[in-house]
């Protein structure tokens, strides 16, 4: 499972081997500690507007070192380019031309953060366009960076702006190391809704959450790192695992709960279980999933009806129950695991990439549902991610498949973890009906 | 006396008041403020409930199968953390921790204690060793439920273990002597000495056997005596085999061990479990044991139980413990019975005490066997079962023996080890009372009221060295 490769190429002889030969040069990448700061070096926030001005008052706040002018030479930890007030593709050339000369400043794992506003939400086809121009030059900028840097965007939908909680949830996350594993992506800051937590090393403290699929891997993961956030949680997974279930229950101090999501009542069980042993439930993380793999030439009714029944289905009755329950507290937060097949597809998992393509979908319908009750629901999307189930896939091809994306190594399910316990968070509360890839960047698909 | 979830032996003495059920744990002070019931308080502490939460086995594995490696100490540490993650106990200090196994290694003396330690409870929790043979498992539950009522503690696990596989091998008694003597010779001339008393037989292990020390005779051969003597059908004996597969398979299939059994090992079900066995496949089997006796030979593998692996826990509680914990009260441990009979001499067979048990039980209770909504007869054999029945319903024996008027009584057979037991699960010894009180008390909690009173529970455990020992679950 461990990336030699990263670390042979990562200092001394290694490093100077792969920069003769051109081969792929990924680094450690700067990951989350609890107690560390969000991140080293001076904060660079570039742009003129009102909003600018506001959010770098707002980093301030945070004890961050900002800067609102590049020193030449100086090492940046980020730089944040704020393009809330485009009206036209032509605007673009100053702040991103000035935050170009900072570019080689940028240290290793550094940010660049883009702040502006959707498309969508304008009439006017200069302005949209100027927007939507933002989508290409992150997109294409996370692709030059190197070094563990990464390029992600903050889009704000009519009523929010750059100092929203969202925004600032959203900012604090690409900020730190809980995004290292997330490049090239966009998330949209819908409202005005959430609020940062008050101890920013508990953000999720007094809630109560569920993760199905908890017993390994990817959901392991996000049960330690819920945990580590100050949730209480329930852990949920087939009988079958329930000796590995019940053995990261006892390390993040939880209860599991042996139950098939696939069963009918199994959104009434969670809830029952939450309510009677917990008193309450906040927060739902649909994690388990399952392959069962083959062109779709050979695809027998078992493999297809059992990989949707589990990954998609279950989803949808699970979510049902929830929104239908008189007992969740005000503003639940239901985040989704799906997958960059759901969205570029790849061979011989039409199954599974219709199941997870269908988690996009439902997450995106069901966002004005449980919006009413001022919850939210999102999805993460995880690339090539460094499991058991990985490790199984033969050495060449899972060699390649690591590569390939801008970060050039896979992720590693606390990646996704990070992603989904921000999502699960009141810091996220503005944030509904997204689907956040945990990628590195994956160089096919979208 | 009227039958309440909270009869101790002994106390209440007819005529005196009966703590009610509703009744607050403050009562279990002998303290009273009113000075003319202080003396009799004082004689007969008021006690409170003491109620089964849950429990947590992990799957009983046939001998030389799934656990060949597992020692009894990793397997009831296995069962207890899969116990603690079920109920969120992790870092809690429980008031008690009781456990046993009846084939134990010189190196398992604090094997329960050892298994707390290793296990995600606070290390503050305290334990203890019980071991009652194959009635280990009930007693640790019936003397930590005392506790509870007492007001000793709060909470308990009970508990217990087999390994069959991982069985102690002993030197022999000769090789023993000397070693012992040897450690405390002084001199090298004296160690020479000492070795040269040493003879090749010393050599060979003693390996452990299920026999009974005072007849010889296995316990398989000690049922088949009584088999024989109550006139057991080789057909009812496959019978209660059959129903016994079937009804587990069952419970497996309906999610009934859902939260009562942890994985381990990879095994996710009982190993003996025979789903798919029949009536007629069981009746292919060629005796086992009796083979000597003159009659008929009618006990085979397939009706008696195998040797396997496996350990259970039971979470137990006060009801105060229980709800400030948020946890589920599944029954209550109303009361139990040991009782012994006189094997060596042939009095009665080995495995029969608990035909002697159950009517005392009963008799302290006023209940009959028709007040019972679930009989848990532990099956050591289906001849055991069948032979305990056979003599309850012998008006005879009931006469002679028990000293009724009549015939103890018979059993609705539809209410009998209706999830199966130990001819389908397997029988580690000291596991099995653990398994039977979490799976009663879950069927009691579902059940509920039966004609307007909690539906109720018979609990029945043979034991090596003609001991049994019974128990009466109540739901709540």
């Amino acid at each position: 499972m461990s990336d030699k490769y990263t670390q042979f190429v990562s200092h001394g002889l290694g490093r100077d081997i792969a920069k003769r030969l051109g081969l792929p040069q990924p680094v450690v990448l700067r990951r989350h500690q609890p107690g560390r700061p969000l991140i080293d070096g001076p904060v660079l926030v570039q742009g003129s507007t009102r909003g600018a001005d506001s959010l770098a008052a707002a980093l301030l706040g945070w004890n961050l070192d900002v800067r609102r002018h590049a020193i030449p030479k100086e090492k940046l930890g980020a730089i944040i380019l704020v393009l809330d007030e485009l009206a036209h593709p032509a605007d673009l050339e100053k702040p991103v031309l000035t935050a170009a000369t900072s570019l080689r400043d940028l240290a290793p794992n550094a940010r660049i953060i883009t702040v502006s506003r959707t498309a969508a939400s304008t009439p006017e086809p200069a302005t949209a366009a100027a927007r939507q121009g933002v989508d290409g030059l992150l997109r294409s900028l996370a692709k030059e960076l190197r070094a563990g840097a990464t390029g992600n965007g903050i889009l704000l939908a009519d009523g929010a702006g750059t100092t929203s909680p969202g925004t600032l949830g959203a900012m604090q996350f690409f900020l730190s190391g809980r995004s290292a594993f997330v490049d090239g992506q966009f998330l949209t800051v819908s409202s005005a809704a959430g609020r940062l937590p008050g101890d920013a090393g508990k953000p999720l403290a007094g809630k109560v959450a569920v993760v199905t699929g908890a017993a390994r891997g990817i959901g392991a993961a996000i049960a330690r790192t819920l945990y580590r956030d100050g949730a209480t949680l329930i852990l949920v997974d087939i009988p079958a695992a329930g000796d590995h279930l019940a053995e990261v229950a006892n390390e993040v101090r939880g209860t599991a709960l042996q139950l098939d999501i696939s069963r009918d009542d199994a959104g009434q069980r969670i809830i029952e279980h939450a309510l009677t042993r917990h008193g309450r439930l906040d927060i739902v993380i649909h994690n388990a999933g399952i392959t069962r793999d083959k062109l779709l030439a050979n695809m027998d009714a078992a493999r297809w009806n059992a990989v949707i029944t589990v990954n998609i289905a279950a989803q949808l009755r699970i979510n049902e129950a929830l929104l239908a329950s008189e007992h969740l507290p005000d503003a639940p937060r239901i985040v989704s695991v799906a997958s960059t097949s759901g969205i570029a597809g790849n061979r011989g998992q039409t199954n599974y990439a219709a199941s997870k393509a269908g988690v996009i979908g439902m997450v995106r319908a069901t966002a004005p549902l449980i919006g009413g009750r001022g919850g939210s629901i999102n999805a993460v999307a995880p690339g090539f991610i460094e499991t058991d189930m990985t490790a199984r896939i033969p050495f060449a091809t899972r060699e390649v498949a690591r590569r390939l994306n801008s970060l050039q190594q896979g992720g590693r399910p606390g990646d996704v973890a990070e992603a989904v316990a921000f999502l699960a968070s009141d810091a996220a509360g503005g944030i509904s009906g997204e689907v956040l890839r945990v990628c590195g960047q994956n160089l096919v698909g979208a | 006396m009227p039958v309440n979830g909270q009869s101790d032996p002994g106390q209440p003495r007819p005529g005196q008041p009966v703590p009610g059920p509703q009744e607050p744990a403050a009562t279990s002070s002998a303290q009273s403020p009113k000075g003319g019931d202080a003396t009799e308080a004082a004689a007969a502490p008021r006690l409170r409930r003491a109620v089964v939460v849950g429990g947590n086995r992990i799957p009983f594995a046939r001998t030389g199968g799934a656990y060949t490696k597992s020692s009894n100490q990793d397997m009831l540490t296995a069962a207890l953390d899969g116990l603690i993650a079920r109920f969120g106990l992790q870092d809690e200090r429980i008031g008690e921790v009781a456990a046993g196994a009846v084939l134990k290694h010189s190196r398992d003396f604090n094997l329960t204690r050892e298994a707390v330690l290793g296990s995600a409870l606070s290390a503050e929790t305290p334990a203890y060793d019980l071991q009652q043979a194959c009635a280990t498992g009930l007693e640790t539950v019936l003397g930590l439920a005392n506790k509870i009522k007492l007001g000793q503690i709060d909470s308990a696990i009970a508990g217990g273990v087999d390994s069959a596989s991982d069985a102690p091998i002993a030197v022999s008694e000769g090789l023993r002597e000397v070693l012992l003597d040897l450690n405390r010779a002084k001199t090298v001339s004296r160690k020479l000495q000492v070795l040269s008393r040493l003879r090749p037989k010393d050599l060979a292990p003693d390996a452990p056997n299920t026999g009974e020390p005072r007849t010889g005779l296995s316990m398989g051969e000690h049922q088949a005596l009584t088999t024989a003597q109550w006139k057991i059908t080789r057909e009812a004996q496959d019978e209660l085999a059959f129903n016994s597969h079937r009804n587990l398979a069952a419970a497996y299939d309906a999610g009934f061990f859902e939260d009562l059994l942890t994985p381990y090992r990879g095994l996710t079900r009982d190993s003996n479990l025979r789903a798919d066995t029949s009536l007629e496949k069981l009746a292919t089997l060629k005796p086992v044991f009796g083979k000597n006796l003159g009659a008929e030979a009618t006990m085979t593998a397939g009706n008696s139980t195998p040797l396997t692996d496996g350990a259970s826990t039971v979470l137990l509680a006060s009801e105060e413990w229980a709800d400030a914990h948020d946890l589920p009260k599944l029954a209550a441990v109303v009361d139990g019975e040991a009782a012994a009979v006189d094997f060596v001499h042939g009095k009665d067979g080995l495995l029969m005490a608990p035909a002697f048990a159950v009517p005392r039980l009963l008799a302290r209770h006023n209940l009959t066997l028709a007040d019972f909504d679930f009989f848990e007869i532990h099956e050591a054999f289906a001849g055991t079962v069948l032979s305990t029945l056979a003599a309850w319903e012998d008006e005879e024996f009931g006469r002679t023996r028990l000293g009724l008027d009549g015939a103890f009584g018979c059993i609705d057979r539809s209410k009998l080890n209706v999830n199966g037991s130990s001819l389908a699960a397997g029988h580690p010894f000291a596991a099995t009372g653990g398994r039977i009180v979490a799976s009663l008390a879950k069927m009691l909690h579902a059940t509920g009221q039966v004609d307007g009173r909690p539906a109720r529970g018979l609990v029945s455990i043979c034991a090596a060295g003609g001991q049994g020992v019974v128990a009466i679950l109540e739901a709540l």
